[in-house]
């Protein structure tokens, strides 16, 4: 019997998410998805920038970079992730997973870089594949999207590999 | 039983006039037009879920990056038996929802060269980040500071998809593009005897995996 991973059982926390899942259909006509409003922030921040450049672009011109529903929901997923942490007595407070030092070193430069381009191709794939893991992984998947349950096993796949290949070589 | 069609039936006459009734009896919102802003009920809904989501992220270990990383070593269950069960949960919920009218679907298109190619791409990324966009939010609000990185790694590859968003659609967004399909279309079965099949089939999958990683 290995230890829990999470401080609740992993049935439990699936059946509330899939119950969170329809109130988020019937009160918002929405289905949960994260990976949009970084691309909808990043906008925003381009907008700084450059606004003829990023309005110029056709992504933005169908996604608009402005705090809508979705932007909100990633503000309040980091308010109660918080919540439920300190509650918990589980804040980590900390730049290197202690997974990542045992294999890599405390170098919180390198942790910080690698984080930084495995974002960056994580966002880049979830536009290409239309969703994240919540989008695809989970709203998708449930509405029995065929793109989702493509996505979803690509994932797993490209996730497999790249994590074998980091702590197994 | 119309209202278990699926809503991909190229031809328009034929489309169940069924589909348009969830339209007028949920409330009306803003949804349908992508230029207007959300309401200010929307957006405190939005915060509300969010709050729960990240909450419920957290409790389950999914924003550990140990977690994460031990599903793809599959030394760990926990990401597989948490998505598991709220697809099920969800999908009976859902459709049972929309044959009582109460809710709208809104499937994913299906351009199969994309959602592999980027589903692909989503993996490497999340091998390498250890967290994904939901996940990471969730490992920053624990106190994951490298988060933070990914963070700002997730807006940067946003910002270049843009950046390529109008040659991808005129090239790769363009092949096995299929529209809004589902599963029981490519079955040619009717989507009730599709879930009774394939639910039992996701219960039995969970029985699995938990008999394997208790």
């Amino acid at each position: 019997m290995e230890p829990e991973s999470g401080a609740w059982s992993p049935y439990l926390v699936g059946l509330l998410i899939g119950l969170l899942s329809m109130a988020t259909f019937y009160f918002s006509n929405k289905p949960l998805s994260v990976s949009t409003a970084y691309a909808r922030l990043a906008g925003m921040i381009g907008n700084l920038f450059s606004r003829g450049h990023t309005e110029s672009l056709k992504y933005y011109q169908d996604t608009k970079p402005k705090i809508e529903w979705g932007v909100m929901l990633v503000f309040g997923m980091f308010l109660g992730a918080f919540i439920a942490a300190v509650t918990g007595g589980e804040i980590t407070a900390e730049w290197v997973p202690s997974l990542w030092e045992d294999r890599f070193g405390p170098d919180v430069a390198l942790r910080l870089g690698i984080a930084f381009v495995g974002g960056a191709i994580t966002a880049y794939g979830a536009r290409l594949a239309g969703g994240c893991t919540s989008g695809h992984g989970i709203s998708g998947a449930l509405q029995l999207s065929v793109s989702s349950w493509v996505a979803l096993t690509c994932f797993f796949i490209g996730a497999v590999a790249t994590a074998n290949l980091l702590y197994r070589l | 039983m119309s209202a278990m069609t699926t809503p991909s039936n190229p031809s328009p006459d034929s489309a169940p006039p069924v589909l348009v009734i969830p339209a007028q009896t949920h409330e009306k919102n803003d949804t349908y037009d992508p230029g207007k802003p959300d309401s200010a009920r929307q957006l405190v809904l939005g915060l509300l879920f969010g709050v729960v989501f990240g909450f419920l992220l957290q409790k389950g270990g999914v924003a550990k990056y140990e977690v994460l990383m031990g599903q793809f070593f599959l030394t760990d269950f926990t990401v597989i038996k948490i998505m598991l069960t709220a697809i099920i949960v969800g999908m009976l919920g859902i459709f049972m929802l929309r044959v009582l009218g109460l809710v709208e679907l809104h499937v994913k298109p299906t351009r199969y060269a994309a959602n592999i190619a980027g589903g692909l791409l989503f993996g490497i990324g999340l091998g390498l980040l250890g967290y994904c966009p939901g996940t990471g939010i969730a490992a920053l609000g624990q106190g994951n500071y490298d988060a933070i990185a990914g963070i700002l790694g997730l807006m940067a590859g946003s910002y270049f998809y843009a950046e390529t968003s109008g040659s991808l659609g005129s090239s790769i967004q363009k092949i096995g593009n299929r529209g809004l399909i589902m599963l029981p279309d490519l079955l040619g079965m009717r989507l009730a005897v599709f879930l009774a099949v394939f639910v039992p089939l996701l219960l039995l999958g969970l029985y699995v995996v938990g008999q394997l990683s208790p």
